[in-house]
Order: structure tokens, then sequence, then C-alpha cells
């Protein structure tokens, strides 16, 4: 067999993965992306190998190293994501933007004027926030 | 007289080639369908399909024990948990209009342009390699005694990531701490007991 299939089909995988983690909105769905691209790596990992005829195996006890890694990753990854959703009631990424700079125009001025959109972001963000304080207030009560 | 066995060209496929790239057609459909459904327990379920394509594929380049690892690791616990996460944040069941999110055709730029990169690079560097696949080289056999001999010191600080992994993932996912218990005994004062007891 060509090594080219193999290795076009994983370049493709992985920019399909690469689609995903940048436009999906749900924090899970992102997760689900960035398996994608793990499993393409693996892939190219076990196609090199078996093409190459490695004596130590490398590349697919790597592939193995990385299900596993992968694993612990989606596990992690999860337990985060349901304390974000507990604690904001949300797992939409876009809408995490507490570390955001959205007063920048404020104190400088110069550069860039504060636009509509990021204005508006901040108050969904105030919103989201004080949706969240009330229901964890209500929780609390 | 040999030189057309040598070559290898690509409008004779052998056979293995013809079910590699259906299956991987498969696979990738079933990628695309992951990344740009709206409804949200589809992708998970079409996850299952690209992942099992994968495993397919694997048992075609004759690295069966990976195959095997991937069906019950990725198929077997992956999805499975996918599918909790999703259940656990109240994914709606049906489509929901803002799956993806603004940056949706900047993403489609990136994701196109380094797919156009990476397919010109890889046909153009591996265009002549080829895998001889006669004789199996991913039985649990050989890749037993390859992990077990060669690489057993990443297969142990392994089994110690995945105890930290579990230990991280108990520690994020429980309530509270202690304060929920107390919360529910002292109503009384419920405020100190949430604030105080996030990290355990």
């Amino acid at each position: 067999m060509h090594l080219a299939y193999p290795a076009v089909l994983a370049a493709l995988l992985f920019c399909v993965g690469l689609y995903g983690v940048l436009a999906r909105r749900n924090a899970i769905l992102v997760l689900m992306s960035v398996e994608l691209m793990l499993n393409a790596v693996n892939l190219n990992l076990v196609a090199f190998d078996v093409a190459f005829r490695d004596v130590l195996r490398s590349g697919q006890s790597f592939a193995l190293f990385i299900i596993a890694l992968a694993a612990a990753e989606i596990g992690i990854g999860l337990a985060i994501v349901l304390m974000v959703y507990r604690n904001r009631g949300t797992s939409a990424v876009d809408r995490l933007r507490d570390l955001a700079d959205t007063d920048a125009g404020g104190t400088g001025g110069a550069a860039d004027a504060p636009d509509p959109q990021d204005a508006a972001d901040a108050a969904a963000d105030a919103a989201g926030e004080s949706a969240a304080a009330s229901k964890k207030a209500e929780a609390t009560a | 007289m040999t030189l057309a066995a040598e070559t290898h060209g690509f409008l004779s496929p052998t056979g293995v080639e013809i079910v590699f790239l259906l299956t991987g057609l498969v696979t990738l459909g079933a990628a695309v369908i992951t990344v740009t459904t709206r409804q949200l327990v589809h992708a998970a379920l079409w996850l299952v399909v690209a992942l099992g394509g994968l495993a397919v594929e694997y048992l075609l380049l004759t690295a069966e024990f990976v195959a095997w690892v991937q069906v019950l690791i990725y198929v077997g616990s992956v999805v499975v948990l996918l599918l909790f996460g999703l259940m656990l944040t109240r994914a709606p069941i049906g489509r929901s209009p803002d799956a993806d999110s603004g940056n949706r055709w900047v993403a489609l730029g990136v994701a196109g342009a380094a797919a156009v990169l990476l397919v010109t690079l890889v046909v153009d560097a591996f265009r002549t390699t080829w895998i001889d696949l006669d004789e199996p080289k991913g039985t649990t056999d050989l890749l037993g005694a390859s992990v077990f001999r060669h690489w057993v010191l990443p297969f142990e600080a392994l089994s110690v990531l995945l105890l930290a992994a579990l230990v991280g993932a108990i520690v994020l996912s429980r309530k509270d701490g202690g304060s929920a218990e107390e919360v529910a005994g002292n109503p009384a004062g419920p405020v100190d007991a949430a604030d105080d007891g996030g990290e355990g």
C-alpha cells in the first residue's frame, strides 16, 4: 500500500479536527474535535511505523501511549467542563470571557474605540453572570 | 518486466488500497459530520463511526493490537464519557442553532489552508514510499515484547499519570468538598460553607 493514503487521510482528519476545535461552541464538542486530531496523529504513527519496519515498534507503542493519554485527558477535561457548567450554568466556550480585555478602550482611547460587539458581549456577560449569581444564591438559600 | 511491480502506480490500486480508501472516505465523512452537525448527541454517535473506521484502518495496516485497543478505549470508554458529559451539562436533544460559534468562517479558512498545505506536502514527500504489508507487524506478541522490553519506563510513567488523572478528576468533580452535607445539615450558614470548600 502506498504510504500516501494513510498520510493524506491523517492530514485531512487533523484538519477536520482543527475546524471543530475552532468553530464549535460547546466545550464537549471541542473535546471531541481534539480526539479527532489525536486520532489523526495516531494513524500517522502507526502507518509510518509499519512502513519503515521499526524494530523497536516505537510508532505503535507511542500510539498506545497516546490513546491512554487521550483517555486521561478526556477524563480531566470533562471534569473541568462539568465544574464550569456547575459554576456558570453554561458550557459554551465563547461565554467564558472573564479574562478578556473588555475595558481596554476606556483607558487608552487612542487606537481602537470600544466597538459595539464587545460592548454587547460585555452586557451579555454581565447578564449571564447575574443569572448565574442568582442561580447560585437560589441554590444556597 | 518487473518494472510494473516495482513502481506501484496509483492507477492500479491493490485490494487493500481500495478497502483503505473506502474506509477512509467513511471515516472522513463521519468526522466531518461530527464537527458540523447541530445535534450534539448525534455528534458523539458519529464520532463512534469515525473512531471505528480508524480501527479498521489500523487492521488494514496490520496493527491488530492498536486496533483493538482503539475499539476498547475510544469506542468503549471515551465516547461513553463524552455522552455522559453531554447529558450532565444538559445538552439540548434536538437541533441547537448555536452549536457553532461566530468565527466559523475563520475556522473554515484556517482548516482549509492547513489541509491544502499538509496534503500537498505529504503527497509530495511520500509519493513513492511503499508499505510492505506481507507479514503482520503489529500483533500482540510483537507489540507486547516491544512495550515491555524497550518501553517499560514510559509505560510505568504513564500508569502514574493515569493515577494522577484519576485523582484529579475525582477532586475536580466533587461537589464543593464536604460543604454539601454541611449545607444540607445546617441551613443557617450556607454562604461560608459554599465559598471555602471549593478546593477540598
